[in-house]
């Protein structure tokens, strides 16, 4: 491996193609692995590449406003556990033939995943509209800690509505359903998690290549040029935190499917820390990064998990080693600086 | 009387006990080059802070083709044809020259909250952008990221955001600053040719550029413009030479 040489002149080359075969390769392997444990029979390794999926969802969507936008928000486990959280409500009021709620107009529970996922996106975007609105008028490390704060404050007010569970949490006693395919099959249920990863990633490049994501990357760059080249940058940042929300609920959403659980501790500020670690293990700004990083943290978690429970402290060794010696990640290790053009 | 394309009327601004901006007064005229010079200290870059929009008067206002502007943000001015360089470049450093200009094409051109096509294929945008580079001289440097080029071409580059945003005034904050003799002489080349479209508000360290471009010069020391008129008259002010060019002039 050379990658020490491509150094130097890291930006206009056309060294392609390293980081799409990488690509490739990972989600040919995420992809592969199931297949082969469902044809064996082993549904326990199913549901860790779908767990390894949907992690990588929300870091997909964290990514999307640290990456592309230079947000550092340190409270995205308030999306995810949103999401989550809807799905919960959504199945238990179902479940039990009840109303969400009855006043002005009635609204009942659902069991159709499809209409789960738009609830949940749209959930997410609406509570962080109201979170960018405030937090993104301060910077740096007063944004991180604002975000952490709006988290926090969604966790505490989910343990203490005790009709969901409060504390205990919440138990989905039925997988949702969706049309046609039957969602309760582990093998199903990643397929369905895959597709969506590879929407997620697919819908944040295309953001990315577009107006506004060259606005928004502008706003990560340096926002003293943005506005000087006539854009405001505060409703350009909103929107990118807002649809990076939207993915992480997404994900979220997906979690309580596959655990059939919903709790607090989606929302806790440890949940935060998790998804960032997958962005910054993967590689900040790097497309299929956070694929990377989820993977890394669940085997870490799974494998090293089992013999001792100090786990973390291997996976803190791995962030710092990242930190100091690989800024892009594991990805910027195996494929060198990220191109511009 | 032509009307003047930007205006500054009774700018005041403290910060704490210290009066940065005293009762600035000054404007710009189709096709002029007015130059702003002071010592260090005097209140240059509070001034154009103010005009560009980073900083709010504490009372006074702007004007910018006769709209008020005093309470509008940067981005806003920019839109409405204020054009602007910075002392020290200000750049999306790691993307190509023509990556910042298309920024300024796409503002120019209306909204950025356009989510699907790829601007990576749009070649109306890039040719565009492209064309800037051009006139500013720096064709076939278009794709080079700006953080390999050097403090001139930077410079360059940021003119040509400037002028993509087809503005009514452009706002030069030191061009000359750190280019070397050839590059002067090439950027007073350019300002001349720009003036013609564009009045231009210079502030400038460069003596020698300033006398030879300026149509009318305003002396800002401690906060106040002191003296305001044509070269002739400043280079022959007793004033000036006490409080600006020293004892040696």
């Amino acid at each position: 491996m050379q990658q020490t040489d491509t150094a130097p002149k890291p930006v206009t080359m056309p060294k392609l193609n390293r980081e799409a075969m990488v690509n490739f390769t990972v989600m040919a392997i995420l992809l592969a692995l199931p297949l082969w444990a469902s044809s064996i029979g082993e549904d326990y390794y199913v549901n860790l590449a779908s767990l390894i999926t949907i992690f990588a969802i929300a870091g997909v969507g964290l990514n999307f406003a640290i990456g592309q936008g230079g947000m550092v928000s340190f409270g995205h486990a308030a999306f995810f556990g949103i999401g989550g959280y809807t799905t919960g409500i959504a199945a238990f009021h179902s479940f039990e033939e009840t109303l969400f709620m009855a006043m002005p107009f009635a609204v009942s529970g659902t069991n159709q995943m499809l209409i789960i996922w738009i609830v949940a996106m749209v959930l997410c975007g609406i509570a962080a509209l109201a979170i960018g609105a405030i937090s993104l008028r301060t910077e740096g490390v007063y944004f991180i800690m604002i975000t952490l704060a709006f988290a926090q404050m969604i966790y505490y007010f989910a343990i203490s509505w005790p009709t969901y569970g409060g504390e205990d949490g919440l138990s989905i006693y039925l997988r949702n359903e969706l049309p046609v395919v039957d969602a309760e099959n582990a093998l199903t249920f990643f397929l369905i998690c895959f597709i969506l990863l590879l929407s997620a990633i697919f819908v944040s490049a295309r953001l990315s290549g577009s107006r506004f994501g060259a606005a928004l990357g502008t706003a990560r760059m340096n926002e003293t040029r943005l506005a000087t080249s006539g854009i405001d940058p505060f409703p350009i940042k909103l929107t990118g935190f807002v649809i990076s929300a939207m993915i992480t609920g997404l994900a979220g959403a997906l979690f309580a499917e596959l655990n059939g659980f919903v709790g607090p501790s989606m929302l806790s500020w440890h949940r935060s820390g998790e998804i960032m670690v997958f962005v910054i293990l993967g590689g900040v700004g790097r497309l299929y990064g956070p694929v990377i990083g989820a993977a890394l943290f669940v085997l870490l978690e799974t494998y090293i998990g089992e013999w001792t429970q100090h786990w973390q402290l291997l996976l803190g060794l791995a962030l710092l080693g990242v930190v100091l010696f690989a800024r892009g990640g594991v990805m910027g290790m195996i494929a060198g600086r990220a191109r511009h053009d | 009387m032509t009307k003047p394309v930007l205006e500054v009327k009774g700018l005041h601004k403290s910060f704490g006990a210290l009066q940065a901006t005293k009762n600035v007064s000054l404007d710009l005229k189709p096709n002029e080059i007015h130059a702003l010079i002071g010592p260090n200290g005097a209140g240059k870059s509070t001034l154009i802070g103010q005009i560009a929009g980073w900083i709010t008067p504490d009372s006074g206002s702007v004007y910018l083709d006769g709209e008020e502007v005093t309470n509008e943000t940067v981005a806003s001015r920019s839109r409405k044809g204020l054009g602007r360089s910075f002392q020290i470049s200000s750049l999306a450093m790691e993307v190509s020259a023509r990556r910042n200009v298309m920024l300024s094409v796409q503002a120019s051109e209306g909204s950025s909250f356009r989510f699907w096509k790829q601007t990576k294929s749009d070649q109306d945008l890039r040719e565009t952008a492209g064309n800037w580079l051009k006139k500013v001289g720096l064709g076939g440097r278009e794709d080079i990221a700006v953080s390999e080029l050097s403090h001139g071409e930077r410079r360059q580059v940021e003119v040509a955001c400037a002028l993509a945003l087809k503005p009514k005034a452009l706002l030069l904050d030191e061009p000359m600053a750190g280019l070397g003799p050839t590059g002067s002489i090439q950027l007073t080349e350019f300002l001349e040719e720009i003036r013609l479209e564009i009045p231009i508000l210079l502030i400038e360290h460069d003596m020698d550029a300033v006398f030879r471009l300026a149509d009318r010069i305003t002396v800002l020391v401690g906060g106040a413009a002191i003296l305001s008129g044509s070269v002739e008259a400043i280079r022959a002010s007793a004033l000036v030479r006490e409080a600006y060019l020293g004892e040696e002039a």
